[in-house]
């Protein structure tokens, strides 16, 4: 080491650098450590699996053996003995009846069939009964659990009931995975590497991918081919696409867009490139449209009330049951700060006058209110970069390490 | 490491503050690491004391009349899961603790399975006995069109959001079949990390609100500069990052607390230890680095 310099400068490069790789030596060793010797080891997890079950069923007609003796007497004796007629006359009150005596006469509605748990109560009590021949559906639900939720789950668990609980090797992997990027990214702050480009990589492509498909399933399916081709659109992608009104209209309307899309894809074709400047000039239009009149409502009326407020403040209070109108100090203070603030600052932005004198001072002011609120942003940023920061170690120490 | 010596280092306390503007910055990096690794793996904690902006925000769901409809919009994505969805965590839990009925929406793509996590850490965790989906909560999902949406939403919500996340239809789910508009929710709050998110739905959804209804926003570090001029006229609450967070988890716990896993709720708490050392070690470099600056004055490579 050099003892001249000993804090890191050129001429102690070697030593430091040798600081560093011990430094990923001993990480390394301790997490491999960790690994091996723990007993839940590393970024483990388990999963538990319920396995769920669906039986087709329909619902079982009631029988009413009884109401044929009483309604049939009542509303036509003489129609008694013939049972079509009786469900012609009888309608939706008696439209089961005639199912028990002569079914080719009138066809009851067909019993209401739904997928139910085989443990549904509907079973058991005669409401519900299966129907035969078909398939139950069966398909698995998973919880991913950490070691320590293990024994808990376990002990609520009924010995032959639906849930298991499992190693679960690719949700380790994840994690695995996760933690070992999260590394190659902060592996930055030595220097560039291939490790930091590796992850770099991975999430600008991974970025653009999940952007792609969710632009189009999200947007170019349901808004514009859902308009132009809806039946086509229900029977291959979206079969709960909900009808339109105004089908032609909304086809008509969704063409205008579609001609715009494809007039800003040509600007990767080799000639005709200015054909993408018209739906350019068409979304910076109607973007500063919209975003004027919210800007003006919200950003420039309102906060000019707001300034146009009494300097002095009072506030209401309760002393002794009394309603009371007291001094508001700190709400006065505000008042002032916040006058002084707008105009000092709107002076420093007066650019049409010299900042010499009076108006230099008041300039020299504003500089001030806009440095302490750039520092204000420049604390808060730095609280976010912390706390994304802090996250990623949470994760090392907690779902990989396993130690926090 | 690339920084050249080769001009004399004054000696003493001088010479100190000039080598000391010559550190290698991945020392500061290292020392950052453990400002916050450190804090983490003791557990160091301290009481937040709730300011009057997280106070407001508490109030404006706290005041509402039991079993109001609010509406959640989760524009935010785990870039910015970190700063809230402790917050958003936070607000679920009061909301449902209230019995208000929730509608969650997204402006951002993954702001999706942001609320989807919230709702099953929270709302199926600790109130899953009295909430069922399509009658007290529903999930309309993401909506591309950034504040399209919210001024499609001020005059037809069910032209921005024809089906919920699952696509059923609006008309299908109780809770949500007879709203028209933005009117009739009692509450909006955004908890937002950017465009589209907070600003928008001042400029675009506050005039359309009845002037009853309330509007609260949760926001990143980063935007919160921009959303303090809004406050509290325009935005009746505003949470601002992970502090805003741990003091409103402050307040729903202290009144609404959770008998099993409570670290779904302390999260902004949690991370407010770590967050005090590492600003105590930001402003210890700062006024370093400025004494080592002024000593490096008159040397060569050094300020002028």
């Amino acid at each position: 080491m050099n003892d001249s310099d000993p804090i890191g400068t050129q001429p102690a490069q070697r030593p430091y650098s040798f600081l560093w790789i011990a430094l990923f030596v001993f990480g390394a060793v301790g997490i491999a450590a960790n690994a091996f010797i723990r007993p839940e080891g590393m970024a483990r997890r388990f999963a538990a699996v319920t396995t769920e079950e669906r039986v087709l069923v329909e619902e079982v007609p009631e029988k009413a053996p009884e109401k044929v003796p009483e309604k049939v007497p009542e509303k036509a004796p003489e129609k008694a003995p013939a049972p079509a007629a009786a469900g012609d006359a009888g309608g939706d009150a008696a439209a089961p009846e005639p199912a028990a005596t002569e079914p080719a006469a009138t066809e009851p509605p067909a019993p209401k069939r739904k997928w139910v748990a085989p443990t549904d109560p509907g079973i058991a009590s005669g409401a519900l009964r299966r129907v035969e021949g078909v398939t139950p559906i069966t398909w698995e639900t998973r919880e991913v659990l950490k070691p320590t939720e293990v024994e808990p789950r376990k002990a609520e668990l009924v010995a032959g009931g639906p849930v298991r609980i499992e190693s679960s090797p690719i949700d380790s992997l994840g994690i695995w995975i996760a933690a070992l990027l999260t590394l190659f990214i902060l592996s930055f702050v030595f220097r560039d590497n291939p490790f930091y480009k590796i992850a770099e990589s991975l999430l600008i492509g991974v970025s653009a991918a999940y952007w792609m498909v969710l632009g189009f399933w999200s947007t170019l399916v349901p808004d514009l081919l859902g308009a132009l081709a809806p039946g086509f659109v229900r029977a291959n992608a979206i079969p709960s696409l909900p009808a339109s009104e105004t089908p032609t209209m909304d086809a008509a309307l969704a063409f205008i867009p579609l001609v715009l899309g494809f007039m800003l894809l040509w600007r990767l074709a080799p000639k005709g490139g200015w054909i993408s400047i018209w739906p350019i000039a068409f979304i910076i239009g109607t973007t500063a449209g919209i975003r004027l009149v919210g800007s003006i409502e919200a950003d420039l009326m309102r906060q000019i009330s707001r300034t146009m407020e009494p300097l002095v403040g009072f506030k209401d209070g309760v002393v002794n049951g009394e309603l009371i109108r007291t001094f508001d100090f700190w709400g006065s203070v505000g008042s002032v700060v916040g006058v002084v603030g707008v105009l000092s600052v709107l002076t420093y932005f007066f650019f049409s006058v010299d900042h010499k004198g009076a108006v230099g001072r008041t300039a020299r002011v504003g500089i001030w209110f806009l440095m302490i609120s750039f520092g204000s942003a420049f604390g808060l940023t730095v609280m976010g970069r912390i706390t994304l920061l802090l996250q990623r170690f949470e994760f090392l120490f907690t779902d990989w390490l396993g130690i926090s | 490491m690339t920084t050249k010596n080769t001009e004399q280092t004054p000696d003493g306390i001088r010479g100190f503050f000039v080598r000391l503007g010559r550190l290698d910055r991945r020392w500061i990096f290292l020392a950052m690491g453990l400002s916050i690794a450190v804090p983490i793996l003791l557990g160091l904690r301290f009481p937040e004391v709730p300011s009057p902006m997280a106070r407001a925000t508490f109030d404006a769901v706290e005041d509402l009349p039991e079993g109001s409809l609010v509406l959640l919009s989760f524009d935010f994505d785990p870039a910015s899961k970190a700063e809230l969805q402790p917050m958003a965590n936070a607000l679920v839990h009061h909301c449902a603790a209230k019995g208000h009925k929730i509608v969650f929406m997204a402006l951002w793509p993954l702001g999706k399975q942001m609320a989807d996590q919230a709702i099953k850490d929270v709302l199926l965790e600790f109130h899953g006995g009295k909430y069922t989906y399509g009658t007290d909560y529903v999930k309309l999902g993401f909506k591309a069109g950034n504040e399209g949406v919210i001024k499609l939403m001020t005059t037809n919500l069910a032209e921005a959001f024809p089906t919920d996340a699952a696509g059923t239809a609006l008309s299908n789910l109780p809770l949500v079949a007879d709203i028209r508009d933005l009117d009739s929710f009692k509450l909006v709050s955004t908890v937002s990390a950017g465009y589209p998110g907070a600003k928008e739905w001042v400029q675009f959804g506050r005039e359309s609100m009845k002037s009853d209804a309330q509007l609260t926003a949760g926001s990143t570090g980063v935007q919160a500069s921009q959303l303090f001029p809004y406050y509290p006229k325009q935005l009746n609450g505003l949470l601002v990052a992970v502090k805003g967070a741990a003091e409103y988890e402050t307040l729903v716990t202290e009144k609404y607390p959770v008998d099993r896993n409570a670290g779904r709720l302390e999260q902004g708490r949690i991370r407010m230890g770590p967050q005090l050392v590492a600003h105590l070690l930001m402003i210890a470099l700062i006024v370093l680095g400025n004494i080592a600056m002024i000593a490096s004055r008159g040397t060569q490579g050094g300020a002028r």
